[in-house]
């Protein structure tokens, strides 16, 4: 069992809440949901739809095919239809004009008749849970949670059971499989993944499609005692993260590619005053504006290259929302661990999608915070520079008494104090830089699916696992020996898994989410791998794992 | 190196106001009696900004411009540290404009020790935003086209609750301004006028001290418009002092959790205590 609903029309039409009702019905009815969406940069009008793929066994991507389309205009028939399934159903109110294989509903009529043509959705939604012989307990449950005023509740109920009315259970599904999984979106993992770590302080400056991330650090700010402020700018996000972490706390700053440009000049000082912080860059296509709200991984090299001058960073691209969670909390680690900036790369369509997940383990999640004891520091023997094998040095928090905690933007001696000899010089680079021998011992492999003994090798990172783990496994399912590595850990890069796999196949290919293969460039720089052929989609919208099934097999035949 | 002990050597020329305003901090410090650990400077880059290379004391060196929002990340992090930003007028005035402008709204308790020479003095002297109109430079060799920028109005109108304004050859009233700021709940912006030895010709010492009148002690530090008048004073008298203070609602204790008995930095956080967040997805 695995249906995809898609719900289309115009910003402003109620998709949202529809939207959200049916993907928690069916997530809180025992099934595994993907919901997808796809929404244009403005409040009013437009063409914005969702898709909720829900199923019996875990998913992992959306698909271009389509078992029901719930239309609130004709263009969104127009431009969908053709996905629709054999025996799919399309349905809409009896206003819109008729296409081939279209069911018109009285929705309005029925909304109007109850007084309040609001409801219009939810005659929609319960004629779509009779179809399908959803739970209507769920239902009402969901609906009690979005219409807290009871007059309005109560009028939803009656559009649900108007509308369920106007139909039979055509398609009844059994009862869901997934027991007790969460609903989110990579985000809000993220998010909580910081929160785990311990964050105390995160700022930004609002930009699609970060800021659900700044929204939902805002709402449990009070809660969690996480100072959270929106900030004047980027630039001042990420200075005053560095001014939070020097003082002691886990701080970390977000943004989109853009407002992550305005960020390097402090990713720098970061680099040099050695002082931890986490920052993520959720990608959106540039350049500069760009697709404010449609999805692309254009940001790698510039991510990779984040800040003037040389310094070790450590960029980790988030692969799904689990991976979201576990690797932000990891973020925060590493860089107080090397004192250094860890960049987690994400992007709109993990932002957005809201996946069923088991929920997170908070109990694998460990605070590590590498600080070193004042009390091992006589007066005025503390230096923050101190050179160290590892090229870290013992770090202390300004508050320890007899010393002070020098930092400083200009290169410096042991003490943080300014100076330019080339001795000095020579030392300081050479020891920021031995940081990097450490962090390579922390880089972990790439996620692998598929085959055992392949032929071809499909590479990947950050979101495109879950398509290409479908695609995987409907390749391998149709005979294929093919095998899949999704990069997580970006920089340092890790070499060993693909120079093997690479070595044991007739074929490699690089599948990713840009127009120039940066990923791929990437390779042939650290592993001196070219790939055979590149799979790249720049259209701002997610590889789902049919196309990247059918454009492999085009590339193949 | 004992607390807020000061180096013999300094790369600021003589007869630079820098050492005099070091001087001042100093002694402000000392007479505060503030335990040193918990005290930071914070500074961006410029001339200015090497005070905490010349003075034993927690520092944030940082960038050109962005003294403040560091500041700021250090005081919400730690409320029990007292904070100074300290900077030049290039830096906080013309780079760090829109930081400057954001932490007069927030009124964050730090204090904001601004070196104003009226020139760029890192950079060989360039105008800087206070640089008078028509003032020729090595850029702006046919003179300065710009109007000049006035902090002290600005931070008036912008809601600053601590408004001062000073001058390195006044060491005395400098050492009061600068207690009364660091004391101050609050954003408190310290205006400092000191020459510039090398760069700046027209706004000598002489030319200051010929021009700054200290207020009356007793005036009332309570009436805006009088201290706005102050502020836009700019002739044959500069009157210096306190210009404005008022008690307003700091942006730290508006949080409410932060300004508790622990400052945030010492509060543990186990990732358990997180997990009830997770009910918002179920």
């Amino acid at each position: 069992m695995d249906y995809s609903i898609f719900i289309g029309g115009a910003a402003g039409q109620g998709l949202d809440t529809l939207s959200h009702a049916l993907s928690k019905i069916l997530q809180r009815s025992g099934f595994y949901v993907y919901t997808t969406s796809d929404y244009l940069s403005r409040v009013r009008g437009g063409q914005n739809f969702f898709q909720i793929r829900f199923a019996d066994h875990p998913i992992h991507s959306a698909t271009s095919r389509l078992d029901c389309i719930y239309a609130l205009n004709h263009e969104v028939l127009q431009q969908h239809i053709d996905r629709l399934q054999e025996n799919g159903l399309a349905l809409a109110d009896e206003e819109v004009s008729a296409v081939d294989r279209l069911t018109r509903l009285p929705l309005r009529a029925i909304a109007e008749e109850l007084g309040n043509v609001r409801v219009f959705n939810s005659v929609g939604l319960g004629y779509i849970l009779k179809v399908f012989g959803l739970d209507f307990d769920r239902a009402q449950e969901m609906l009690q949670q979005i219409f807290v005023d009871e007059t309005m509740f109560e009028l939803n109920m009656q559009a649900l059971h108007k509308g369920a009315a106007l139909t039979e259970s055509s398609v009844p599904v059994e009862s869901g499989t997934q027991r007790k999984h969460i609903l989110i979106n990579g985000n809000h993992a993220a998010a909580l993944g910081a929160i785990a770590a311990g964050c105390r302080y995160y700022c930004g400056y609002p930009m699609t499609p970060s800021s659900s991330i700044l929204v939902f650090m805002d709402a449990v700010s009070q809660e969690m005692e996480i100072v959270v402020d929106q900030v004047e700018d980027e630039v001042a996000a990420l200075n005053m993260a560095l001014g939070a972490s020097y003082a002691g706390v886990r701080a970390m700053t977000g943004s989109s590619g853009g407002g992550f440009a305005l960020m390097q000049e402090a990713m720098s000082l970061a680099g040099i005053i050695e002082t931890p912080v986490v920052v993520i860059n959720v990608q959106r296509p540039g350049p500069a504006t760009g697709l404010p709200t449609y999805t692309e991984q254009g940001d790698l090299r510039f991510v990779l290259h984040a800040g003037h001058g040389e310094f070790p960073k450590m960029v980790i691209a988030l692969r799904d929302g689990e991976d979201a969670f576990y690797q932000t909390a990891r973020a925060f680690n590493i860089a107080d661990k090397y004192q250094i900036p860890v960049v987690l790369l994400s992007d709109q369509y993990l932002a957005d999608t809201e996946v069923t997940l088991p929920p997170f383990d908070f109990s694998k999640i460990s605070i590590e915070r590498h600080l070193a004891d004042a009390q091992a520091y006589g007066p005025g023997t503390y230096c923050r520079y101190q050179v160290t094998e590892s090229g870290v040095s013992p770090r202390l928090l300004p508050g320890a008494k007899g010393n002070s905690v020098i930092v400083d933007s200009d290169e410096h001696d042991e003490k943080g104090r300014i100076d330019e000899s080339a001795d000095n010089r020579r030392t300081q680079v050479d020891k920021r830089l031995r940081k990097g021998q450490g962090l390579a011992q922390e880089v972990q492999p790439p996620w692998e699916f598929g085959a055992d003994a392949p032929e071809l090798l499909l590479v990947c990172w950050g979101s495109l696992a879950g398509p290409m783990r479908e695609a995987c496994e409907q390749l391998n399912a149709q005979g294929l020996a093919v095998r899949a590595l999704v990069y997580g850990d970006i920089w340092p890069f890790h070499t060993e898994r693909l120079q093997t796999l690479h070595a044991q196949v007739k074929k490699l290919v690089v599948v990713e989410q840009n127009a120039t293969g940066q990923f791929e460039g990437l390779m042939r720089q650290e592993a001196l791998i070219r790939a055979d052929e590149k799979l790249l989609k720049y259209d701002g919208r997610q590889w789902k794992s049919d196309e990247i099934v059918a454009a492999l097999k085009e590339v193949l035949s | 190196m004992t607390a807020y002990q000061l180096t013999e050597e300094t790369a600021w020329c003589p007869g630079c106001g820098n050492p005099m305003i070091r001087r001042a901090v100093q002694q402000a410090l000392h007479e505060l009696g503030l335990p040193p650990e918990q005290v930071v400077m914070v500074a961006g880059i410029g001339q200015a900004a090497k005070m905490p290379q010349y003075i034993e004391m927690n520092s944030f060196t940082g960038l050109h411009g962005r003294s403040l929002p560091a500041a700021i990340g250090i005081k919400l992090a730690n409320t029990e540290l007292t904070v100074i930003a300290q900077s030049g007028d290039g830096d906080n005035y013309g780079e760090g404009g829109n930081h400057f402008i954001s932490a007069i709204r927030r009124n964050i308790n730090i204090a904001h020790f601004v070196h104003d020479n009226q020139v760029y003095g890192l950079t060989k002297g360039q105008a800087s935003p206070t640089t008078a109109q028509g003032q020729v430079t090595s850029v702006q060799s046919g003179g300065v086209k710009a109007m000049p920028f006035h902090p002290l109005a600005m931070a008036l109108v912008t809601g600053a609750g601590f408004v001062a304004r000073g001058f390195s050859g006044d060491h005395e009233q400098l050492v009061t301004i600068m207690k009364a700021a660091i004391q101050y709940k609050g954003y408190a912006l310290v205006d400092i006028l000191q020459p510039c030895v090398v760069w700046n010709k027209v706004n000598t010492f002489q030319w200051y001290k010929k021009r700054v009148q200290p207020l009356d002690d007793n005036h009332d530090t309570s009436n805006w418009d009088f201290a706005f008048a102050a502020a836009r004073q700019w002739g044959d008298v500069i009157p210096t002092g306190i210009l404005y203070q008022v008690e307003k609602p700091t942006y730290d204790e508006q949080y409410g959790f932060i300004t508790g008995s622990v400052p945030l930095v010492a509060r543990e956080l186990a990732p358990q205590q997180a997990e009830p967040l997770l009910q918002r997805f179920y």
